[in-house]
């Protein structure tokens, strides 16, 4: 194996390095898109892959998302009650259906996470109105497959945190320099493929819905 | 600035089997005020072997050629294929040779035809022919190589009887490509069977492009229809033909 | 002239139903990217970013490696090294013998193709399931895939509708595609919840903060990456790039170039196995880095720019001999215009060398290419390797091994009079020499086209008559 990597170091040393003109390389794209449109984008990009937006407000948050819940009959909520949101879904706890806590490894309740979730409830750390994406670091809190296996994903997104591009968001949040954690997603839609005579369906392996409330 | 002399360099094509296209594009020319010079030792660009992998054959060839533009003036070429080898690839097949620079120097002043009438000579086209439903095949190299795509429409555009029809696939490749059409015969075949099916569903009466290579292949094809299967074949000219026959009789009626 | 190759090429051409097929698919993909693209200006200074990028970390391929290793190891990724595809294979035979693992899932990795995983695993009694929709459409079937993106591209609905019946005779026989969908999701998420090892490819890997990138839609990638305990990532050692700040523009021009989406469902990012303080995730991480025949093509200036693919697709959308033949007919594992000047370099000119021939040389490919490979010129650099005689100035394997006393001595003779005017001119010689390179008698041309006729006097000829001056 070691000698492997030696003789493939031993290959690429010596070689004589090309001269590359870098000019190019490092434009930022960004837009100077106001809040407002940043919204507006951000919502037409993500409706048009079938992803459910509600906007609402610090104010009325929590009502809109009972009443998504209502909407879509769920039985189980899964999400953190550490967050800021979980804290306040949990405090209101009655109007929503069961919540459920990722507190576990998941080895500890893998069946009930497959089996037994409607859905699942994330933060997110931004979004990008260009493409219609959703910045996530899943962690401790909000692990992985949270946002993954349940066959809904709810996702709560701050407006103050829409960056017009992924190299803008990547810029001002440091991503680089804070490094980087053992997992980032981005997420731009519920799962889909064309994989099917380029017919378009949705829900192959990951949440077959996808509903972002705007706060 | 119109230059008033120019070099043309006819390709080997156009010299052995579409001669009129040449003298057609050299009218063309002369008639614009340039004086044209046709050295007579030219013989082809060299390009047949370049893209054969034979480079030192090719470079053999482009040597003789481009000792015969030793002044500076523009070099036109009715082939956008031909150009775009003297244009891009002689610098690469000249490249470390002693006469590298001599060889720049003859590729800095390329000029493909249809790109000189419309960009330096700004030609005003005066249409005598009879109304005509025309489709354009434009040659791969002309359209990526040379970027002069727009020009051979731009010059049709100024023809008021022209009706340009645009065939489906416009910017696919007629499966020509040189030694490709009999190294891939199956597939080129299958090219041009395509290309020939979109232009005749325009219902043009008339083909034109700028390069002889795409020519050669999509009217043989045609006209092997023509034989074998009693279809219409459109009649195809390069686009230097076309354009002389239908305006040379503004010279007729200013004498 | 019969080859391998043009057998191929015939059979596949007489596939009226499956060549209309690979038409429609491929002008939906032409479609889409161009309407991905609407402002030339801006998709130009894209594609230049995106080769700067890829140029600049190819310059520094081998420092970018190291601090990748550095990185990765730091975060308790496992990194490995394999010169070739067989060492490849032994490391993820090595790791799942570790784990007494009899099976793994895949998500879609063009290199564990280029490898040949799934058979290799088999022979030692392990399953290797694919879990990507097309390529486990395939795989049911026994093919490999025709597209790097579209693995599946070449089925129609009703053979895959069949197929499922097939293969799952408690499925229904059922045409709509939601439902067929529905049932792969339901076989393969048995699978992702028993798997032990999850195996994955990789876009970019970011030497700055040890990350890998995958672009998927489907949440395969997600799941066969997070679920099972164990990850295994496969790449080519070209696949670094220095910062993270490199991978926007290149996420940014890679989905539009390919499928014409604006960006993929998933970009996910992997810098390590799970921490103490997580909950999920896998506990191991590999990284199998392959080299197989890239620091060759790295030794070569020109022949480098191949290494700058990131795997679009772009090219083998808008190239009209891929359209008509289909990407089996190439008999390798990239098919189309990278494949063409992928594969000679990697596996030498012997065994494809022909490809290389497959090529009019239109240009569609480079005018596509997301970071700007010259393909066309170095389809024509190959050709040059595949004749020429001096054979150590190119890393090319098999080089000079074309080369044909027949056709060389044509080619001289060509040269010869072409660069000797006075016989050139003597009506006619070089089209009666080129007339030589026609390999057969029925007449390649004249199958589909009447033969060229000479014209009886030479533009030579008549210019000099109009007294056209000649200096």
């Amino acid at each position: 194996m070691s000698n492997a990597r030696t003789r493939i170091f031993q290959r690429l040393t010596a070689v004589e390095r090309p001269v590359v003109d870098l000019s190019a390389r490092e434009s930022l794209s960004r837009f100077a898109w106001d809040k407002e449109e940043r919204i507006r984008r951000f919502t037409e990009r993500m409706q048009a892959v079938r992803a459910e937006v509600h906007v609402s407000d610090r104010e009325h948050w929590l009502d809109k998302l009972a009443e998504i819940c209502q909407a879509k009959g769920l039985n189980h909520l899964l999400l953190s009650p550490n967050t800021e949101w979980g804290q306040a879904i949990s405090q209101n706890a009655t109007r929503f259906p069961t919540l459920k806590h990722y507190d576990r490894p998941i080895e500890a309740w893998k069946h009930e996470l497959f089996h037994e979730v409607d859905a699942g409830l994330t933060s997110t750390l931004g979004g990008i109105a260009e493409t219609g994406t959703l910045m996530l670091w899943p962690n401790g809190d909000e692990p992985r497959l949270l946002s993954l296996v349940p066959p809904i994903h709810i996702a709560i997104l701050e407006t103050d945190k829409l960056f017009s591009t992924f190299a803008e968001a990547v810029q001002q949040q440091a991503w680089a320099e804070q490094g980087m954690p053992t997992n980032a997603v981005l997420i731009s839609g519920p799962s889909r493929s064309a994989d099917i005579a380029q017919v378009l369906a949705y829900g192959v392996h990951g949440p077959k819905e996808l509903v972002v409330v705007l706060v | 600035m119109k230059p008033d002399t120019i070099y043309f360099f006819g390709t080997c094509l156009i010299d052995l089997i579409y001669p009129q296209a040449g003298v057609s594009a050299v009218q063309l020319l002369q008639r614009e005020g340039v004086k044209v010079i046709y050295p007579q030792a030219q013989t082809c660009c060299g390009q047949p072997a370049w893209n054969s992998g034979y480079r030192d054959e090719a470079r053999k060839v482009a040597r003789a050629q481009i000792k015969l533009f030793p002044k500076d003036l523009p070099i036109v070429i009715p082939s956008g294929s031909c150009a775009g080898m003297m244009k891009t690839h002689y610098p690469e097949l000249f490249k470390g040779e002693a006469d590298e620079a001599e060889a720049l120097q003859v590729a800095n002043r390329v000029y493909e035809f249809t790109e000189f009438l419309v960009d330096v000579l700004q030609v005003d086209l005066k249409d005598f022919g009879e109304p005509v439903a025309v489709a354009v095949h434009t040659s791969c190299s002309a359209r990526r190589e040379m970027g002069v795509a727009d020009k051979i429409e731009q010059l049709l555009g100024q023809l008021s009887k022209v009706e340009v029809k645009e065939q489906a696939y416009k910017a696919e490749c007629c499966g020509f490509g040189g030694t490709f059409a009999v190294k891939q015969p199956e597939i080129s075949a299958a090219m041009v069977a395509d290309k020939i099916l979109h232009l005749r569903a325009t219902g043009a009466t008339q083909l034109v492009s700028q390069d002889c290579g795409c020519l050669l292949n999509i009217s043989g094809a045609f006209a092997y229809q023509a034989n074998h299967e009693g279809k219409t074949a459109p009649k195809a000219q390069h686009i230097a033909e076309f354009l002389w026959d239908r305006t040379q009789a503004a010279e007729e009626m200013k004498s | 002239m019969s080859t391998e190759f043009r057998i191929d090429v015939q059979k596949a051409l007489g596939k009226t139903e499956v060549r209309a097929h690979f038409r429609k698919a491929m002008d939906t993909l032409m479609t889409n990217r161009r309407n991905q693209f609407p402002d030339d200006a801006a998709l130009q200074a894209l594609r230049h970013q995106a080769q700067a990028i890829r140029a600049n970390a190819l310059s520094k391929l081998p420092e970018l490696l190291e601090q990748l290793e550095a990185k990765l190891t730091a975060k308790g990724v496992q990194v490995h090294w394999a010169e070739t595809t067989d060492e490849a294979n032994q490391i993820v035979l090595s790791i799942m013998q570790k784990h007494q693992a009899k099976s793994i899932i895949k998500g879609k990795s063009m290199v564990s193709e280029e490898m040949g995983l799934n058979h290799f695993l088999e022979a030692q009694g392990i399953e290797a399931l694919e879990s990507d929709l097309g390529e486990f459409i395939i795989q049911l079937d026994g093919e490999t895939p025709s597209h790097i993106i579209m693995p599946a591209i070449h089925k129609s609905k009703e053979q895959i509708s069949q197929l499922f019946h097939d293969k799952f005779p408690d499925i229904p026989y059922t045409e709509n595609v939601d439902e067929l969908t529905a049932s792969a999701r339901r076989i393969l998420r048995d699978k992702f919840y028993t798997a032990s090892v999850g195996l994955s490819g990789v876009n970019f890997a970011v030497a700055e903060t040890g990350t890998l990138c995958l672009v998927e839609n489907e949440g395969n990638g997600r799941m066969s990456t997070t679920v099972p305990p164990v990850h295994i990532a496969v790449t080519g050692i070209e696949k670094v790039v220095e910062k993270l700040s490199d991978i926007p523009p290149l996420l940014s021009i890679l989905p539009r170039s390919a499928t014409g989406q604006p960006i993929t469902t998933y970009f996910n990012m992997i810098s390590g196995p799970r921490q103490a303080d997580e909950k999920d995730g896998p506990t191991e991480v590999h990284l199998v880095l392959l080299d197989n025949g890239r620091s060759n093509i790295y030794s070569d200036p020109e022949l480098l720019a191949t290494l700058r693919c990131i795997r679009c697709g772009a090219c083998i959308n808008h190239c009209p001999v891929y359209v008509r033949i289909g990407g089996h007919s190439y008999g390798t594992v990239y098919p189309g215009p990278i494949g063409t000047i992928l594969e000679p370099q990697k596996q030498g000119l012997k065994v494809h060398g022909e490809l290389i021939q497959a090529s009019s040389l239109c240009g569609a490919c480079g005018e596509v290419c997301p970071v700007r490979i010259p393909i066309p010129n170095i389809i024509n650099r190959l050709r040059y390797d595949s004749v020429r005689k001096d054979t150590e100035h190119t890393p090319t394997f098999d080089a000079g091994t074309k080369r044909k006393p027949l056709e060389a001595a044509i080619w001289q003779g060509w040269s010869w009079s072409a660069s000797h005017p006075s016989l050139y001119n003597f009506g006619g010689t070089v089209a009666t020499q080129l007339r030589g390179l026609v390999p057969n008698k029925v007449g390649a041309w004249t199958n589909v086209r009447t033969a060229p006729q000479l014209a009886d006097k030479t533009l030579h000829q008549q210019l000099k008559a109009l007294g056209v001056d000649h200096e």
